[in-house]
């Protein structure tokens, strides 16, 4: 089978069973896409596939020869953190790390779904020419994504940050933001 | 050059729990307790974000083949026809290990029955017919790829001779067992008649309250990687008991302690369920019969088959009370479903020994057998489900006396522990209620229920206490290492499941000994290290912080005779000397100080090593350790669909001194988050007719996802425990308590709908 695995290619021999996730763990070493649940429900083996966001416990390799596929370790450039890794350090959005992968392909594959307009269940106006993403939309969007240490929180402030400006994280340093209020002493 | 503690001797200077405090708390220098505290952001935080961090699945070996399990689907009973023929067949197939082929193992031992014991339950692993709980391997396939393991495990056919099994709770707690003891404790507790003095009180509760079992589901799935040279054992596990599953899996297979090494860098979530179970001893029995490296990773429905959670419980609080709002009684007793193959009796009366002043007292648990996997601790075991129960019934009661639930917790708040007599070492519960309550806004509560409404939606506020003791394990060691770089190295073979251990012990030890967090490095997660303490009961942080200690008192003797006649330092000893700023000073004398580098370097030294074991935890005999919280929440009902949306949650603690404003907010949100789970949506479903665990996966066992999940509000005191290292008691655990009667009150508060059963879904509301 032929893949474009974080931009190089590869050529490789695998049982036509294997899923995506385990041709990409046990066979070719790709470590950093994880096995939560192995039937779609946890969101922990999310890759980008041409840019979309999948299940990758949920696809059969031999369905996605010849597309391009992003893993965690294809995210950064040159080395160096991609700015949305690098909000999630800095926001704490993860504590085991388990499903921090998964999360991280998940908002990236998302926040190209906003720039497509693609409504979600809370989508107030599906006619809107642009969708007003704020934090419930994000929560909305990201909730294929299950944390169990509870970093949601974390989560949401790193992608707002880094990724999907919302109202609350456009506003002026004056207004509280919820990372403002985080850990303040009583 | 390496020195070591020596235990007997009661140096001036030293650290003695109970009597001195741990000199951190009165600590000089430039930095003084600088890093402590501080928001550092995690340490292995780059290697997660970049999938670089290798956990126990993820370790490369030659030959390494693939292993899945067979189950059994009976609760009780033996099996008759174990058929592995198609399985063996099948192509890649390298093995087929059931009773009739597996190694002789000795049956594991109870975890606590001794030092090295780390069994969940004491039943032999597959060495014979017989069959104790639904879900039980039977099978164990390898073969050279996961696909080829799992599809022949699905070939092995069995038949079985079934025998009576008790898998009804109700049939089950017809004949209660009284247990010896509660971990430790008594399983009674009485002060006074509690009954007599129930029937007498002018204002009365009694009521039953009942929880589900619970899984932890954390993530990652239960893995080991294991391989065998020879006698020797290594084991890539994902652990949160890294010496006790070493000194076990020798006791199993007959090896000398030294010939196994368990490490586990990185866990995938824990929650008190990675621990030995099942799955590593077979794959380590596999790997040997086999002579191959062994992958073992369960399925999450195997997670569910073989690895236990929290079991259920049923539980009577009842309430006696002044009109004035002080408890004349206090009762809370119960039955929790538990097996004859293990001891984790689900502690809930626990909270209630410690936490309110009433005249009289009566406690007691009894547990009903079960034919069922073992059940096992889970986040806060006892304190996170006894406070549903308790912190209701206080709720109710408030409601009976026509006060603020806030004011009768100020009214029956004790000036000693109630059932001990002891004092608290540190006890700020309700100005943790006060902060809380005005960052929250419960003056806004209307104390009568469905008074706020926002369309079909009914709002409510509730709160609760939170609370979870302090425990500092023995047995642990910690060693310093300082090169004359001036780089120091603390190790010790504890664990990092996110909880920031090692994050925060490096800030801890760049603080104690006054070096910048740049020259700290932690090493943990690996048995070869100075043996550590489990990871559990939200001690792992204050233990470890008695081992530092006990080994900065020796490295500072060391450098003490090291420095010699011609330092500042000359004639000086331990109790006259603090480390600050990279070296030792004369605590009241800014000017007698000399840095480490400079003694290394005086004596001729490239590093000096030194290791000590923690002194006995005599604080936690002395005292009552506690940590306390208080949890509000603001639920949102629809009339129409009963469904319950936490709009808004605060939760206040007051946990001793905090580490590291970073990881531990986001440690108290994420025990909240789980007590959320656990008030509105988690159940593991069991069915009374087969004893089968009917939800096994993620789609049909609802843990919160971000769509339930408001922004959280995190408050506390930071008021340092004088009688705990650093000040700290755990935080671990007491994130998650008090969260389903904050959730419960709310709900009431909302809708006049007292939900006693969690969870709390709709069909309870409609």
């Amino acid at each position: 089978m032929n893949f474009t695995i974080n931009g190089q290619s590869v050529e490789v021999e695998a049982d036509i069973r294997s899923s995506l996730l385990d041709l990409l763990r046990n066979t070719l070493g790709f470590t950093g896409t994880k096995k939560g649940c192995d039937q779609g429900a946890c969101g922990a083996c999310t890759v980008l596939v041409d840019g979309e966001r999948i299940n990758s416990c949920l696809a059969l390799a031999v369905q996605y020869q010849g597309r391009s596929i992003t893993t965690v370790e294809g995210l950064g450039a040159d080395g160096s953190l991609h700015p949305l890794q690098q909000a999630f350090v800095e926001h704490d959005g993860f504590q085991c790390g388990y499903c921090t992968p998964g999360q991280l392909c998940s908002a990236i594959g998302m926040a190209r779904e906003i720039e497509r307009n693609v409504p979600s269940v809370v989508t107030p106006d599906l006619s809107s020419a642009s969708i007003a993403v704020d934090e419930t939309e994000l929560r909305e969007r990201m909730s294929g994504n299950i944390c169990r240490c509870g970093a949601y929180n974390g989560i949401i402030e790193a992608i707002s940050e880094a990724l999907v400006k919302t109202p609350a994280s456009r506003a002026p340093a004056t207004q509280a933001t919820p990372s403002a209020q985080q850990g303040a002493r009583a | 050059m390496s020195a070591h503690s020596d235990p007997a001797s009661a140096r001036p200077g030293r650290w003695q729990p109970a009597v001195t405090q741990d000199p951190i708390l009165r600590k000089h220098g430039a930095q003084g307790n600088g890093p402590l505290g501080q928001p550092v952001s995690r340490i292995e935080g780059p290697l997660k974000v970049q999938g670089k961090a290798r956990f126990a699945a993820e370790f490369p070996y030659e030959g390494l083949c693939y292993a899945a399990l067979a189950f059994s689907t009976i609760a009780r009973g033996r099996i008759t026809t174990l058929d592995t023929a198609a399985a063996e067949a099948a192509p890649g197939v390298v093995l087929v290990m059931t009773h009739r082929n597996a190694p002789r193992m000795k049956a594991p031992s109870l975890m606590m029955s001794s030092p090295t014991a780390a069994g969940a339950s004491e039943l032999p692993v597959m060495q014979d017919d017989q069959i104790h709980w639904n879900g039980q391997p039977i099978a164990v396939v390898l073969a050279e790829t996961q696909e080829q393991a799992d599809h022949a495990a699905s070939l092995v056919r069995a038949e079985y001779a079934a025998l009576p099994a008790v898998t009804s709770f109700d049939d089950a707690k017809k004949t209660p067992r009284q247990l010896d003891n509660i971990l430790g404790q008594p399983p009674v507790v009485e002060i006074g008649d509690a009954e007599a003095a129930l029937k007498a009180a002018e204002v009365r509760v009694d009521q039953i309250y009942r929880t589900p079992r619970h899984n932890h589901n954390a993530i990652e799935l239960h893995a080991a990687t294991v391989a065998w040279t020879g006698d020797e054992l290594r084991v890539h596990d994902a652990s949160q008991l890294l010496d006790l599953t070493a000194g076990q899996l020798a006791d199993i297979f007959g090896l000398e302690a030294d010939k196994v090494r368990v490490s586990s860098p990185y866990v995938g979530g824990g929650f008190g369920g990675k621990c030995l179970w099942d799955h590593q001893i077979l794959a380590c029995a596999a790997a040997r019969l086999a002579g191959r490296p062994v992958r073992i990773m369960l399925s999450r429905e195997g997670v569910f088959r073989i690895v236990g959670g929290r079991t259920l419980t049923e539980q009577r609080v009842a309430l006696g009370a002044s009109a004035d709002g002080r408890l004349d009684a206090l009762i809370h007793t119960g039955i929790v479903a538990m097996t004859t193959h293990n001891s984790c009796p689900e502690q809930f009366t626990f909270p209630t020994r410690h936490l309110y002043a009433a005249k009289t007292v009566r406690l007691a648990q009894a547990v009903a057998d079960m034919d069922m996997v073992a059940n096992t601790f889970m986040r806060a075991p006892g304190e996170s489900v006894g406070t549903f129960a308790l912190e209701c019934a206080i709720d109710e009661l408030a409601e009976k006396l026509g006060l603020d639930p806030i004011e009768l917790r100020r009214r029956i708040e004790p000036d000693k522990d109630p059932t001990s007599g002891k004092p608290f070492s540190s006890r700020h519960l309700i100005e943790a209620y006060e902060k809380g309550a005005a960052r929250f806004g419960w003056d806004r509560r209307s104390p009568t229920p469905r008074q706020r409404r926002d369309g079909e939606w009914l709002i409510g506020m509730g709160c609760a206490t939170a609370t979870y003791p302090y425990h500092r394990f023995p047995g642990g060691a910690a060693r310093i290492r300082l090169t004359a770089g001036g780089h120091v190295t603390v190790s010790t073979a504890v664990h990092d499941m996110g909880m920031g251990t090692a994050t925060v012990q490096i800030q801890h030890v760049a603080a104690r000994l006054g070096v910048p967090l740049g020259r700290v490095t932690f090493e943990y997660g690996d048995t070869t290290l100075p043996r550590g303490v489990i990871a559990g009961g939200s001690t792992q942080t204050a233990s470890v912080g008695g081992a530092v200690i006990a080994a900065t008192e020796v490295f500072v003797e060391e450098l003490l005779k090291l420095a010699g006649n011609d330092s500042p330092l000359a004639g000086l000893s331990l109790a006259d000397v603090e480390t600050r700023d990279g070296g030792i000073g004369h605590r009241d004398d800014p000017a007698r100080f000399e840095s480490y580098e400079s003694i290394l370097r005086r004596s001729g030294r490239d590093e000096l090593s030194c290791e000590a074991d923690a002194p006995p935890p005599a604080e936690m005999e002395a005292f009552s350790m506690h940590s306390y919280g208080a949890q509000f929440c603001e639920v949102r009902v629809s009339e129409i669909t009963g469904e319950t949306r936490v709009s808004r949650f605060l939760g206040s603690f007051d946990a001793g001194r905090i580490l590291n404003a970073k990881t531990a907010t986001s440690q108290f949100k994420g025990g909240i988050i789980m007590g959320l789970g656990l008030a509105l949506t988690e159940e593991t479903n069991f069915d009374p007719r087969t004893g089968r665990i009917v939800n096994a996966s993620l789609a049909e066992y609802h843990v919160p996802v971000q769509m339930d999940v408001p922004s959280i509000d995190i408050l506390y005191t930071d008021i340092p425990d004088p009688q705990a290292p650093m000040g700290a008691r755990g935080i671990g655990e007491i994130g998650i308590t008090g969260v389903g009667a904050a959730v419960a009150n709310a709900v009431y508060n909302a809708t006049g709908k007292r939900i006693r059963d969690l969870p709390i879904t709709l069909d309870k509301l409609m």
